[in-house]
């Protein structure tokens, strides 16, 4: 869910702005280690990816689903930098063209859903990674748990900004309770969505997922024996 | 009118709706009037925006819970006993994210995804976080385009999303559109490394 206009009061809407601009531009120059000069055609495609899967639904049961957010999913798949990029044009878009999170939110939405995510996703996906055996089947387990954190750190982050510059009167603690209960249970599905998910492309292209590189460049090249066909 | 002026003016309408305190509600009415007034100018279809206003819903959910879960003084309305400042914050925040949501669908009945990259570019946005964008734009159809194939695919060897236990499936899907988006990039590159392209868009 975006954070629509008038959510938060002007100045934390500024500052959060602000803090949003200084993240993309960190990323942009990260982003061009990660991808050199495919970056944009790359993260154009990725962008373009990430929002057709927030498009595709999953069901829950009793008739409602959900979809994916994608943050963590995108830092695991194509590194932190170029990560952040990707969700914040998508986040960026669908702002301008959809009207989907308010155009004085967008720094919050990206903050929120564009760094947040995929900085806590990444990085719990990467110390798992250094600290589990280096196996390529546990690189999947360790983005969904970086995935699942992902969600309610995103909500943690907003409970903070609320208290800043929140504009309706609600009780913090209740305010706290309910986005971080509600969003613990988010992220449960976020966190499977993104098992799977990761799962299905490690099988088919390793090396396009770019938290398992250090994995699979450890991995030594083994020749099985020929198996006799019946 | 240009792009670029429209999303400044966007902007700038947004921030002075955002900080007008939500008990002047003559204010408000000043606004929707603006609003009302360009999409006229403009010719937008009412129906059109109205039924994209639907994205506001799961935000409306929350704002009419307000009156229920913020403290503060009580007042007595159909009786039910509802915050009073609770109220006022239901107010205010329906109001603020409608007219937001008007606001943004009239800045995107009006302006198509390109003039939309060109008018960003003009506003000094990072040259590469633009081209990401005009990327990004150019192949959303492609992408999505994509999906709906799989989606098709997928319907006609019947199946049907349930329940959870149809997750994998849809998940390989992700997967698969992640995979080919990915070597859509890549091809896409090279064809226009081979034209010439140094990172940069020609003018």
């Amino acid at each position: 869910m975006h954070v629509p206009d008038g959510f938060l009061d002007a100045p934390t809407s500024i500052a959060t702005g602000a803090v949003a601009v200084v993240a993309v531009g960190v990323a942009l120059r990260g982003a061009r280690r990660e991808l050199d000069d495919k970056t944009a055609p790359l993260a154009g495609l990725v962008a373009a990816f990430v929002f057709a899967t927030q498009m595709l639904n999953f069901p829950v049961g009793a008739g409602t689903s959900g979809h994916l957010m994608g943050g963590a999913l995108a830092a695991v798949l194509v590194g932190p930098w170029t990560g952040v990029l990707c969700v914040s044009v998508v986040l960026i878009v669908q702002s301008l063209l959809f009207a989907d999170g308010g155009i004085t939110a967008l720094g919050t939405n990206i903050l929120l859903m564009a760094v947040t995510t995929v900085v806590v996703g990444w990085f719990v996906s990467r110390v798992l990674i250094k600290l589990l055996p280096k196996r390529v089947g546990l690189v999947a387990p360790a983005a969904a748990i970086g995935a699942f954190l992902s969600v309610p750190a995103a909500a943690a982050v907003f409970t903070a900004l609320y208290a800043v510059g929140g504009t309706a009167d609600i009780s913090l603690t209740t305010l706290a309770t309910a986005m971080l209960g509600w969003h613990t249970v988010i992220g449960l599905g976020e966190g499977a969505i993104t098992f799977l998910a990761v799962g299905a492309i490690l099988s088919v292209r390793p090396d396009l997922v770019y938290a398992a590189r250090g994995v699979i460049a450890e991995r030594d090249l083994v020749i099985k024996p020929k198996e006799s066909v019946a | 009118m240009p792009a670029h002026l429209k999303v400044l003016a966007l902007i700038g309408f947004m921030l002075i709706v955002v900080a007008t305190p939500r008990e002047w509600f003559a204010a408000y009415a000043f606004f929707l009037a603006v609003l009302v007034t360009v999409g006229a100018v403009a010719r937008v279809r009412p129906g059109w925006v109205l039924k994209r206003m639907v994205v506001e819903t799961p935000f409306v959910v929350f704002a009419v819970l307000m009156p229920f879960i913020a403290h503060g003084p009580r007042v007595e309305v159909l009786g039910l006993s509802l915050s009073e400042s609770g109220l006022l914050s239901a107010w205010g925040l329906l109001v603020k994210g409608t007219l937001g949501v008007i606001a943004g669908l009239l800045l995107a009945a009006t302006t198509t995804p390109q003039e939309l990259v060109h008018g960003l570019e003009r506003l000094r946005l990072p040259q590469q976080l633009v081209q990401i964008m005009a990327f990004m734009v150019r192949y959303l159809e492609v992408v999505t385009d994509e999906m709906r194939r799989m989606a098709v695919a997928r319907a006609s060897r019947g199946f049907e999303a349930r329940n959870p236990l149809h997750w994998p499936v849809l998940a390989r899907s992700v997967g698969a559109l992640f995979i080919r988006s990915f070597e859509r990039g890549e091809r896409v590159h090279l064809a226009m490394v081979s034209r010439g392209y140094t990172g940069r868009m020609p003018r």
